[in-house]
Protein backbone atom coordinates (compact mmCIF):
# COMPACT_ATOMS: atom_id res chain seq x y z
CA UNK A 1 0.00 0.00 0.00
CA UNK A 2 2.73 2.48 1.01
CA UNK A 3 4.75 1.14 -1.85
CA UNK A 4 2.01 2.22 -4.20
CA UNK A 5 1.91 5.72 -2.69
CA UNK A 6 5.67 6.01 -2.95
CA UNK A 7 5.54 4.97 -6.57
CA UNK A 8 2.74 7.40 -7.32
CA UNK A 9 4.67 10.27 -5.75
CA UNK A 10 7.78 9.27 -7.60
CA UNK A 11 5.94 9.23 -10.92
CA UNK A 12 4.47 12.66 -10.23
CA UNK A 13 7.84 14.15 -9.36
CA UNK A 14 9.33 12.50 -12.43
CA UNK A 15 6.62 14.02 -14.61
CA UNK A 16 7.28 17.53 -13.34
CA UNK A 17 11.02 17.02 -13.62
CA UNK A 18 10.62 15.98 -17.25
CA UNK A 19 8.34 18.92 -17.99
CA UNK A 20 10.74 21.36 -16.37
CA UNK A 21 13.70 19.89 -18.21
CA UNK A 22 11.88 20.13 -21.50
CA UNK A 23 10.86 23.77 -20.96
CA UNK A 24 14.39 24.75 -19.88
CA UNK A 25 15.91 23.05 -22.90
CA UNK A 26 13.38 24.78 -25.14
CA UNK A 27 14.30 28.18 -23.72
CA UNK A 28 17.99 27.41 -24.15
CA UNK A 29 17.40 26.42 -27.76
CA UNK A 30 15.38 29.53 -28.54
CA UNK A 31 18.05 31.71 -26.92
CA UNK A 32 20.60 29.99 -29.14
CA UNK A 33 18.81 31.43 -32.19
CA UNK A 34 20.65 34.72 -31.63
CA UNK A 35 24.25 33.48 -32.11
CA UNK A 36 22.87 31.29 -34.89
CA UNK A 37 22.08 34.34 -37.01
CA UNK A 38 25.83 34.86 -37.44
CA UNK A 39 26.10 31.45 -39.10
CA UNK A 40 23.29 31.28 -41.67
CA UNK A 41 25.00 28.38 -43.48
CA UNK A 42 23.87 26.05 -40.68
CA UNK A 43 20.24 27.12 -41.16
CA UNK A 44 20.43 26.82 -44.94
CA UNK A 45 21.70 23.27 -44.62
CA UNK A 46 18.83 22.33 -42.31
CA UNK A 47 16.27 24.14 -44.48
CA UNK A 48 17.47 21.86 -47.27
CA UNK A 49 17.08 18.60 -45.38
CA UNK A 50 13.87 19.63 -43.57
CA UNK A 51 12.09 21.86 -46.06
CA UNK A 52 13.26 21.15 -49.57
CA UNK A 53 13.16 17.38 -49.14
CA UNK A 54 9.56 17.56 -47.84
CA UNK A 55 8.41 19.83 -50.65
CA UNK A 56 7.57 17.19 -53.24
CA UNK A 57 5.60 15.09 -50.76
CA UNK A 58 3.62 18.13 -49.59
CA UNK A 59 2.86 19.37 -53.11
CA UNK A 60 1.70 15.98 -54.38
CA UNK A 61 -0.44 15.34 -51.27
CA UNK A 62 -1.93 18.82 -51.44
CA UNK A 63 -2.88 18.28 -55.04
CA UNK A 64 -4.71 15.03 -54.29
CA UNK A 65 -6.42 16.41 -51.17
CA UNK A 66 -7.65 19.35 -53.24
CA UNK A 67 -8.95 17.04 -55.96
CA UNK A 68 -10.82 14.91 -53.40
CA UNK A 69 -12.33 18.05 -51.84
CA UNK A 70 -13.44 19.15 -55.31
CA UNK A 71 -15.13 15.81 -56.01
CA UNK A 72 -16.79 15.43 -52.61
CA UNK A 73 -17.80 19.07 -52.37
CA UNK A 74 -19.31 19.05 -55.84
CA UNK A 75 -21.42 15.95 -55.18
CA UNK A 76 -22.86 17.46 -52.00
CA UNK A 77 -23.34 20.99 -53.31
CA UNK A 78 -24.93 20.01 -56.60
CA UNK A 79 -27.99 18.69 -54.70
CA UNK A 80 -28.70 22.24 -53.57
CA UNK A 81 -27.81 23.79 -56.89
CA UNK A 82 -24.96 25.52 -55.10
CA UNK A 83 -22.02 24.06 -57.00
CA UNK A 84 -20.81 27.63 -57.63
CA UNK A 85 -19.73 27.66 -53.98
CA UNK A 86 -17.24 24.86 -54.63
CA UNK A 87 -14.37 27.32 -54.65
CA UNK A 88 -15.33 28.59 -51.19
CA UNK A 89 -15.63 25.09 -49.78
CA UNK A 90 -12.28 23.97 -51.16
CA UNK A 91 -10.42 27.17 -50.24
CA UNK A 92 -11.80 27.52 -46.72
CA UNK A 93 -11.30 23.90 -45.72
CA UNK A 94 -7.75 23.95 -47.08
CA UNK A 95 -6.64 27.33 -45.76
CA UNK A 96 -8.25 26.99 -42.33
CA UNK A 97 -7.87 23.33 -41.44
CA UNK A 98 -6.48 20.78 -43.87
CA UNK A 99 -3.53 22.85 -45.04
CA UNK A 100 -1.87 23.34 -41.64
CA UNK A 101 -3.00 20.03 -40.09
CA UNK A 102 -2.24 17.59 -42.91
CA UNK A 103 1.02 19.38 -43.66
CA UNK A 104 2.01 19.08 -39.99
CA UNK A 105 1.16 15.36 -39.93
CA UNK A 106 3.12 14.69 -43.13
CA UNK A 107 5.93 16.94 -41.88
CA UNK A 108 6.17 14.96 -38.63
CA UNK A 109 6.33 11.71 -40.59
CA UNK A 110 8.78 12.93 -43.21
CA UNK A 111 11.07 15.41 -41.45
CA UNK A 112 10.35 14.83 -37.76
CA UNK A 113 11.18 11.14 -37.73
CA UNK A 114 14.38 11.80 -39.72
CA UNK A 115 15.41 14.49 -37.23
CA UNK A 116 14.88 12.21 -34.24
CA UNK A 117 16.76 9.35 -35.84
CA UNK A 118 19.63 11.65 -36.84
CA UNK A 119 20.05 13.26 -33.44
CA UNK A 120 19.45 9.96 -31.64
CA UNK A 121 22.16 8.28 -33.67
CA UNK A 122 24.51 11.18 -32.98
CA UNK A 123 23.90 10.56 -29.30
CA UNK A 124 24.26 6.78 -29.61
CA UNK A 125 27.58 7.14 -31.43
CA UNK A 126 28.69 9.74 -28.87
CA UNK A 127 29.05 12.52 -31.40
CA UNK A 128 27.14 14.83 -29.08
CA UNK A 129 29.59 14.13 -26.24
CA UNK A 130 32.37 14.65 -28.76
CA UNK A 131 31.05 18.11 -29.55
CA UNK A 132 30.90 18.93 -25.86
CA UNK A 133 34.50 17.76 -25.45
CA UNK A 134 35.49 20.25 -28.15
CA UNK A 135 33.65 22.97 -26.18
CA UNK A 136 30.94 23.20 -28.85
CA UNK A 137 27.50 23.46 -27.29
CA UNK A 138 25.32 20.80 -28.97
CA UNK A 139 22.20 22.86 -28.18
CA UNK A 140 23.57 25.73 -30.25
CA UNK A 141 25.15 23.62 -32.94
CA UNK A 142 22.63 20.78 -33.40
CA UNK A 143 19.24 21.64 -31.87
CA UNK A 144 18.84 25.36 -32.62
CA UNK A 145 19.39 25.29 -36.41
CA UNK A 146 17.02 22.35 -36.79
CA UNK A 147 14.27 23.95 -34.72
CA UNK A 148 14.59 27.27 -36.55
CA UNK A 149 14.57 25.57 -39.95
CA UNK A 150 11.44 23.64 -38.95
CA UNK A 151 9.68 26.82 -37.83
CA UNK A 152 10.55 28.54 -41.12
CA UNK A 153 9.64 25.55 -43.28
CA UNK A 154 6.21 24.68 -41.88
CA UNK A 155 4.26 27.82 -42.88
CA UNK A 156 5.85 27.79 -46.32
CA UNK A 157 4.99 24.12 -46.81
CA UNK A 158 1.43 24.66 -45.54
CA UNK A 159 0.97 27.59 -47.94
CA UNK A 160 2.18 25.41 -50.83
CA UNK A 161 -0.20 22.65 -49.75
CA UNK A 162 -3.19 25.01 -49.73
CA UNK A 163 -2.31 26.75 -52.98
CA UNK A 164 -1.73 23.48 -54.85
CA UNK A 165 -4.87 22.01 -53.27
CA UNK A 166 -7.01 24.91 -54.47
CA UNK A 167 -5.60 24.38 -57.94
CA UNK A 168 -6.40 20.63 -57.67
CA UNK A 169 -9.97 21.46 -56.68
CA UNK A 170 -10.13 23.82 -59.65
CA UNK A 171 -8.98 21.09 -62.05
CA UNK A 172 -11.62 18.62 -60.84
CA UNK A 173 -14.44 21.13 -60.28
CA UNK A 174 -14.05 23.35 -63.32
CA UNK A 175 -12.33 21.23 -65.95
CA UNK A 176 -13.87 17.87 -65.12
CA UNK A 177 -17.27 18.57 -63.57
CA UNK A 178 -18.11 21.83 -65.30
CA UNK A 179 -18.44 24.36 -62.48
CA UNK A 180 -18.31 27.89 -63.87
CA UNK A 181 -14.74 29.13 -63.77
CA UNK A 182 -15.62 32.72 -62.87
CA UNK A 183 -17.89 31.61 -60.03
CA UNK A 184 -15.19 29.32 -58.61
CA UNK A 185 -12.73 32.19 -58.18
CA UNK A 186 -15.08 35.11 -57.50
CA UNK A 187 -17.07 33.33 -54.78
CA UNK A 188 -13.78 32.24 -53.24
CA UNK A 189 -12.47 35.80 -53.22
CA UNK A 190 -15.71 37.15 -51.81
CA UNK A 191 -15.91 34.69 -48.90
CA UNK A 192 -12.29 34.03 -47.92
CA UNK A 193 -11.12 36.77 -45.61
CA UNK A 194 -7.44 37.61 -45.39
CA UNK A 195 -7.30 38.40 -41.66
CA UNK A 196 -9.81 35.80 -40.53
CA UNK A 197 -8.83 32.84 -42.66
CA UNK A 198 -5.40 33.15 -44.23
CA UNK A 199 -3.56 34.80 -41.34
CA UNK A 200 -5.12 32.33 -38.89
CA UNK A 201 -4.02 29.45 -41.12
CA UNK A 202 -0.47 30.80 -41.14
CA UNK A 203 -0.51 31.22 -37.33
CA UNK A 204 -1.65 27.61 -37.00
CA UNK A 205 1.09 26.33 -39.28
CA UNK A 206 3.76 28.28 -37.36
CA UNK A 207 2.53 26.80 -34.07
CA UNK A 208 2.49 23.31 -35.57
CA UNK A 209 5.98 23.90 -36.94
CA UNK A 210 7.29 24.77 -33.48
CA UNK A 211 5.53 21.81 -31.85
CA UNK A 212 6.39 19.06 -34.34
CA UNK A 213 10.01 20.11 -34.78
CA UNK A 214 10.49 20.53 -31.05
CA UNK A 215 9.06 17.09 -30.28
CA UNK A 216 11.34 15.55 -32.91
CA UNK A 217 14.44 17.36 -31.68
CA UNK A 218 13.70 16.71 -28.01
CA UNK A 219 12.96 13.01 -28.46
CA UNK A 220 16.22 12.60 -30.37
CA UNK A 221 18.23 14.56 -27.84
CA UNK A 222 16.90 12.67 -24.81
CA UNK A 223 16.59 9.18 -26.27
CA UNK A 224 18.23 6.13 -24.72
CA UNK A 225 21.48 5.87 -26.72
CA UNK A 226 20.93 2.36 -28.05
CA UNK A 227 19.47 1.10 -31.31
CA UNK A 228 16.18 0.26 -29.54
CA UNK A 229 16.17 3.63 -27.85
CA UNK A 230 16.52 5.43 -31.18
CA UNK A 231 13.78 3.39 -32.81
CA UNK A 232 11.46 3.97 -29.84
CA UNK A 233 12.16 7.70 -29.90
CA UNK A 234 11.39 7.86 -33.62
CA UNK A 235 8.04 6.15 -33.08
CA UNK A 236 7.24 8.46 -30.18
CA UNK A 237 8.03 11.50 -32.33
CA UNK A 238 5.43 10.58 -34.93
CA UNK A 239 2.78 9.50 -32.39
CA UNK A 240 3.20 12.51 -30.08
CA UNK A 241 3.34 14.95 -32.98
CA UNK A 242 0.12 13.60 -34.47
CA UNK A 243 -1.72 13.72 -31.14
CA UNK A 244 -0.47 17.17 -30.15
CA UNK A 245 -1.16 18.65 -33.59
CA UNK A 246 -4.74 17.37 -33.65
CA UNK A 247 -5.40 18.45 -30.07
CA UNK A 248 -3.85 21.89 -30.55
CA UNK A 249 -5.79 22.31 -33.76
CA UNK A 250 -9.05 22.07 -31.86
CA UNK A 251 -7.83 24.55 -29.25
CA UNK A 252 -6.57 27.04 -31.82
CA UNK A 253 -9.73 26.79 -33.91
CA UNK A 254 -11.88 27.37 -30.81
CA UNK A 255 -9.79 30.44 -29.95
CA UNK A 256 -9.82 31.83 -33.47
CA UNK A 257 -13.54 31.47 -34.07
CA UNK A 258 -14.08 33.92 -31.19
CA UNK B 1 28.84 23.23 -59.53
CA UNK B 2 29.83 22.66 -55.94
CA UNK B 3 27.62 20.87 -53.50
CA UNK B 4 26.93 23.83 -51.28
CA UNK B 5 25.94 25.92 -54.30
CA UNK B 6 23.25 23.38 -55.28
CA UNK B 7 22.11 23.34 -51.67
CA UNK B 8 21.80 27.11 -51.56
CA UNK B 9 19.95 27.26 -54.87
CA UNK B 10 17.45 24.59 -53.87
CA UNK B 11 16.78 26.27 -50.51
CA UNK B 12 16.30 29.55 -52.38
CA UNK B 13 13.78 27.90 -54.70
CA UNK B 14 12.01 26.36 -51.71
CA UNK B 15 11.62 29.68 -49.91
CA UNK B 16 10.59 31.48 -53.11
CA UNK B 17 7.92 28.88 -53.92
CA UNK B 18 6.62 29.05 -50.34
CA UNK B 19 6.38 32.84 -50.36
CA UNK B 20 4.77 32.72 -53.81
CA UNK B 21 2.16 30.28 -52.48
CA UNK B 22 1.42 32.66 -49.60
CA UNK B 23 1.06 35.53 -52.07
CA UNK B 24 -1.31 33.47 -54.23
CA UNK B 25 -3.42 32.76 -51.15
CA UNK B 26 -3.43 36.42 -50.16
CA UNK B 27 -4.13 37.98 -53.54
CA UNK B 28 -5.92 35.36 -55.57
CA UNK B 29 -7.90 33.46 -52.95
CA UNK B 30 -8.83 36.09 -50.38
CA UNK B 31 -10.17 39.59 -50.91
CA UNK B 32 -7.19 41.48 -49.57
CA UNK B 33 -6.89 43.48 -52.79
CA UNK B 34 -10.57 44.44 -52.60
CA UNK B 35 -11.90 47.67 -51.20
CA UNK B 36 -9.61 47.71 -48.21
CA UNK B 37 -6.77 49.09 -50.29
CA UNK B 38 -7.89 52.45 -51.72
CA UNK B 39 -9.10 55.61 -49.99
CA UNK B 40 -12.55 55.46 -48.49
CA UNK B 41 -15.05 57.61 -46.67
CA UNK B 42 -17.46 56.55 -43.94
CA UNK B 43 -21.20 57.18 -43.83
CA UNK B 44 -23.86 55.92 -41.44
CA UNK B 45 -27.53 55.09 -41.81
CA UNK B 46 -30.20 54.15 -39.24
CA UNK B 47 -32.48 51.22 -39.93
CA UNK B 48 -35.50 49.87 -38.04
CA UNK B 49 -34.32 46.34 -38.77
CA UNK B 50 -31.13 44.97 -40.26
CA UNK B 51 -31.71 41.26 -39.68
CA UNK B 52 -29.22 39.23 -41.66
CA UNK B 53 -26.83 42.08 -42.41
CA UNK B 54 -23.32 41.50 -41.10
CA UNK B 55 -20.10 43.46 -40.79
CA UNK B 56 -18.17 43.13 -44.09
CA UNK B 57 -21.40 42.80 -46.08
CA UNK B 58 -21.27 44.55 -49.43
CA UNK B 59 -22.52 48.07 -50.12
CA UNK B 60 -23.71 48.39 -53.71
CA UNK B 61 -24.90 51.02 -56.16
CA UNK B 62 -26.88 49.53 -59.04
CA UNK B 63 -25.68 46.09 -57.98
CA UNK B 64 -21.99 47.01 -58.19
CA UNK B 65 -20.05 46.68 -54.94
CA UNK B 66 -18.65 50.07 -53.95
CA UNK B 67 -17.90 49.50 -50.27
CA UNK B 68 -18.34 47.39 -47.14
CA UNK B 69 -20.32 47.52 -43.92
CA UNK B 70 -17.89 48.26 -41.08
CA UNK B 71 -20.01 47.89 -37.98
CA UNK B 72 -23.60 47.49 -36.85
CA UNK B 73 -24.63 48.85 -33.45
CA UNK B 74 -27.87 49.74 -31.72
CA UNK B 75 -28.68 53.36 -30.88
CA UNK B 76 -29.54 53.18 -27.13
CA UNK B 77 -32.06 56.06 -27.41
CA UNK B 78 -34.09 55.22 -30.49
CA UNK B 79 -33.43 51.47 -30.57
CA UNK B 80 -32.57 51.74 -34.23
CA UNK B 81 -29.72 49.86 -35.82
CA UNK B 82 -26.83 52.14 -36.78
CA UNK B 83 -24.98 50.78 -39.79
CA UNK B 84 -21.56 52.27 -40.43
CA UNK B 85 -20.16 51.67 -43.89
CA UNK B 86 -17.16 52.71 -45.93
CA UNK B 87 -17.51 53.66 -49.57
CA UNK B 88 -14.64 53.79 -52.02
CA UNK B 89 -13.47 57.37 -52.63
CA UNK B 90 -13.83 56.97 -56.39
CA UNK B 91 -17.61 57.01 -55.78
CA UNK B 92 -17.59 60.37 -53.99
CA UNK B 93 -20.49 61.92 -55.90
CA UNK B 94 -23.37 60.15 -54.17
CA UNK B 95 -26.17 62.75 -53.60
CA UNK B 96 -27.09 63.45 -49.96
CA UNK B 97 -30.76 62.59 -50.56
CA UNK B 98 -29.93 59.05 -51.72
CA UNK B 99 -31.87 56.27 -50.05
CA UNK B 100 -30.47 52.99 -48.76
CA UNK B 101 -32.20 49.66 -48.42
CA UNK B 102 -31.22 46.18 -47.30
CA UNK B 103 -31.68 43.64 -50.05
CA UNK B 104 -30.92 39.98 -50.58
CA UNK B 105 -28.76 38.69 -53.39
CA UNK B 106 -30.76 35.78 -54.75
CA UNK B 107 -33.39 33.85 -52.81
CA UNK B 108 -31.04 32.49 -50.13
CA UNK B 109 -28.11 34.81 -50.75
CA UNK B 110 -26.27 37.27 -48.59
CA UNK B 111 -27.85 40.52 -47.44
CA UNK B 112 -26.32 43.69 -48.83
CA UNK B 113 -26.89 47.43 -48.56
CA UNK B 114 -28.16 48.94 -51.81
CA UNK B 115 -27.84 52.68 -52.40
CA UNK B 116 -30.46 54.34 -54.65
CA UNK B 117 -28.95 57.67 -55.76
CA UNK B 118 -31.13 60.78 -55.31
CA UNK B 119 -31.01 64.07 -57.17
CA UNK B 120 -29.62 66.64 -54.74
CA UNK B 121 -26.69 68.80 -55.88
CA UNK B 122 -24.74 68.12 -52.65
CA UNK B 123 -22.73 64.94 -52.22
CA UNK B 124 -22.19 62.65 -49.23
CA UNK B 125 -18.94 63.25 -47.36
CA UNK B 126 -16.90 61.63 -44.60
CA UNK B 127 -19.17 61.13 -41.56
CA UNK B 128 -22.33 61.82 -43.55
CA UNK B 129 -25.69 60.32 -42.58
CA UNK B 130 -28.17 58.83 -45.03
CA UNK B 131 -31.70 59.73 -43.86
CA UNK B 132 -33.91 57.72 -46.18
CA UNK B 133 -33.69 54.06 -45.22
CA UNK B 134 -35.67 50.96 -45.96
CA UNK B 135 -35.38 48.06 -43.55
CA UNK B 136 -34.50 44.49 -44.18
CA UNK B 137 -37.49 42.35 -45.09
CA UNK B 138 -38.15 39.78 -42.39
CA UNK B 139 -39.59 36.73 -44.06
CA UNK B 140 -41.60 35.61 -41.00
CA UNK B 141 -43.37 38.97 -40.76
CA UNK B 142 -44.16 38.89 -44.45
CA UNK B 143 -45.61 35.38 -44.25
CA UNK B 144 -47.68 36.12 -41.14
CA UNK B 145 -49.00 39.31 -42.76
CA UNK B 146 -49.99 37.33 -45.81
CA UNK B 147 -51.65 34.59 -43.77
CA UNK B 148 -53.62 37.03 -41.59
CA UNK B 149 -54.82 39.02 -44.58
CA UNK B 150 -56.00 35.76 -46.16
CA UNK B 151 -58.01 34.76 -43.07
CA UNK B 152 -59.52 38.25 -42.87
CA UNK B 153 -60.77 37.89 -46.42
CA UNK B 154 -62.40 34.54 -45.59
CA UNK B 155 -64.62 36.00 -42.88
Amino acid sequence: MFDWFAQFGNKTIEFFARLGKEVLLFIQTVLAFVPLLLRPALIVQQLFSIGVRSMLLIIVSGFFVGMVLGLQGYNTLVDFGAEESLGVVVALSLVRELGPVVTALLFAGRAGSALTAEIGLMKATEQLSGLEMMAVNPVERILAPRLLAGIISMPLLAAMFSAVGIFGGYLVGVDLLGVDEGAYWSQMQAKVDFDQDIVNGVIKSVVFGIVTTWIAVYEGYTCVPTSEGVSGATTRTVVYSALVVLGLDFLLTALMLE
Amino acid sequence: MSNSRILEISVGIFVAVGVAALLVLAVNVSNVSGFSAGKQYTVTANFDNVSGLKARSAVAIAGVTVGRVVSITVDPMTFEAVVEMTIDSSFNEVPVDSSVGIYTAGLLGEKYVGIEPGGAPDFLEEGGVIRLTQSSIVLEKLISQFLFSQSDNDE
